[in-house]
């Protein structure tokens, strides 16, 4: 392995130098210690999820009614389907990755290159479904009204299925309102995307719709949220409907609390850049097998520890399932 | 090269003949854990639904067999299993003992905010 041949008479002591400590090369060795600390700013982000649903306990969205889509399959209720999926899909880039490691032992240059462009492919399909993921969340599904203390009120039928806004509501043509554009009045004022319908729309769809009936947030103790009596639904919207909320930001949230969005934004999103990192360094690396360079250094350690990073990627999305999905 | 790869699962259960053949035993076992989680959390069995410690019994099996995956993935995906005893128990002891403690305080902190909020004089539901 080594090009150079030095005898310094301390062959096989301790302390002579050329000892590995711990048997283990200073890069991995790096790695690992960089991996315990990328574990516990993750670990932070969970318990700091925890803390949060701990102190709303009673009222968090419940993870089966807010990830339900499938891709294709519109109007299908597919709860975690799609993430049990996009976990196999990183579970199995994992072991190609460390398929790639084993045939790196072997100093098999044509089995490496494989198995790294594998790992890659099943890196930008989890990606990709990520962004997918993102993209159903902001844009949401059944819309919902908040309150002035922030809560969040959905609509059901009597059955206790889930009602659409677009169901009930129609949008008064006499009373619509366009977007205020900085162009076009004060240019130091300016306003988001109005929602498609206001709340007054809502009270007279809610009013026109008898078998339309308000759930709030408050989890009751079947593990399911309280349905409100119809005429309790009319008094909570008249008395407290806000806003119109459509979809999910980092300010409000048709699901629920705003800051279990905001939670799903920032943990998946850390995690997703460390996955986008994970590709470009798994390019790179895989770059450098093509062109032979640990052919020629004879020692196919780097892709080993871009391997204890991908791996450890793995590892996190593996907690960030259950805790986001699941639990 | 001296990569020498300890070939047995589950305290010596299971042996594998090479490295390569492990890898695949691991998936199929990761796989299996993952489809349970998965088909219990769309049943959801109201066996399951009982209050063990603070929660529900179906999440401490989740929070488990989390747990044994990232094991797994750790031990054979990422080599631990053949590293020397000293480099495993700085990373693992480390990281455990900080996360437990970690946790512990959030959660402890976030139910007592709770508490406030419900049995006190402070509200936010208006």
């Amino acid at each position: 392995m080594s090009t150079t041949v030095v005898n310094t008479g301390t062959e096989g002591k301790t302390w002579g130098g050329a000892t590995k400590p711990l048997n283990s090369s200073y890069g991995k060795m790096m790695m690992w210690f960089f991996i315990v600390s990328d574990a516990l700013t993750f670990s932070g982000f969970l318990a700091a999820y925890g803390f949060s649903r701990f102190k709303f306990i009673d009222s968090w969205p419940i993870a089966d009614e807010v990830f339900t889509h499938f891709p294709f399959l519109h109007g299908v209720n597919a709860p975690m389907y799609y993430v049990a999926f996009m976990t196999f899909v990183l579970i199995m880039s994992s072991v190609t990755m460390v398929l790639a490691v084993d045939a790196g032992h072997h100093l098999n240059k044509a089995k490496v290159t494989i198995y790294m462009f594998l790992t890659i492919i099943g890196g930008l399909i989890f990606v990709g479904s990520q962004a997918w993921e993102w993209g159903t969340f902001i844009k949401g599904d059944y819309g919902a009204v908040q309150t002035k203390g922030g809560n969040i009120l959905q609509f059901v039928d009597t059955e206790g299925h889930r009602v659409a806004l677009r169901d009930f509501v129609v949008v008064d043509a006499h009373a619509e309102r366009s977007k205020h554009e900085s162009k076009s009045g004060l240019w130091f004022v300016s306003e988001g995307t109005l929602p498609t319908y206001t709340v007054e729309e809502v009270i007279h769809g809610l009013e026109s719709h008898d078998n339309v009936l308000v759930r709030t947030q408050i989890i009751n103790e079947a593990g399911e949220k309280t349905v409100l009596s119809r005429a309790e639904s009319l008094k909570q919207i008249k008395q407290n409907g806000k806003a119109v909320v459509e979809g999910a930001n980092l300010y409000v949230n048709e699901y629920g609390s705003p800051l279990f969005a905001d939670f799903f934004f920032f943990i998946t999103g850390f995690h997703g850049f460390h996955v986008f990192s994970g590709v470009i360094i798994n390019i790179i690396i895989f770059f450098n097998v093509i062109l032979g360079t640990y052919e020629r250094r004879k020692n196919y350690e780097m892709v080993e520890k871009v391997g204890l990073y991908w791996h450890f990627v793995d590892l996190v999305w593996v907690f960030v399932f259950t805790f986001f999905y699941l639990v | 090269m001296a990569h020498e790869h300890k070939l047995a699962i589950f305290r010596g259960l299971v042996k594998f003949k090479s490295n390569t053949q492990k890898i695949w035993g691991v998936l199929i076992f990761l796989t299996i854990v993952t489809l349970i989680e998965v088909g219990l959390g769309i049943v959801k069995p109201e066996s399951l639904m009982a209050q063990v410690l603070g929660m529900k019994a179906l999440n401490w099996i989740f929070i488990i067999l989390t747990i044994v995956k990232a094991y797994y993935i750790t031990w054979d995906f990422m080599h631990m299993r053949d590293e020397v005893k000293a480099l495993r128990r700085m990373i693992v002891w480390t990281a455990i003992f900080l996360i437990i403690y970690l946790i512990f305080i959030l959660l402890q902190e976030g139910g007592y905010v709770f508490d406030v909020y419900k049995d006190g004089y402070i509200k936010r539901d208006f």
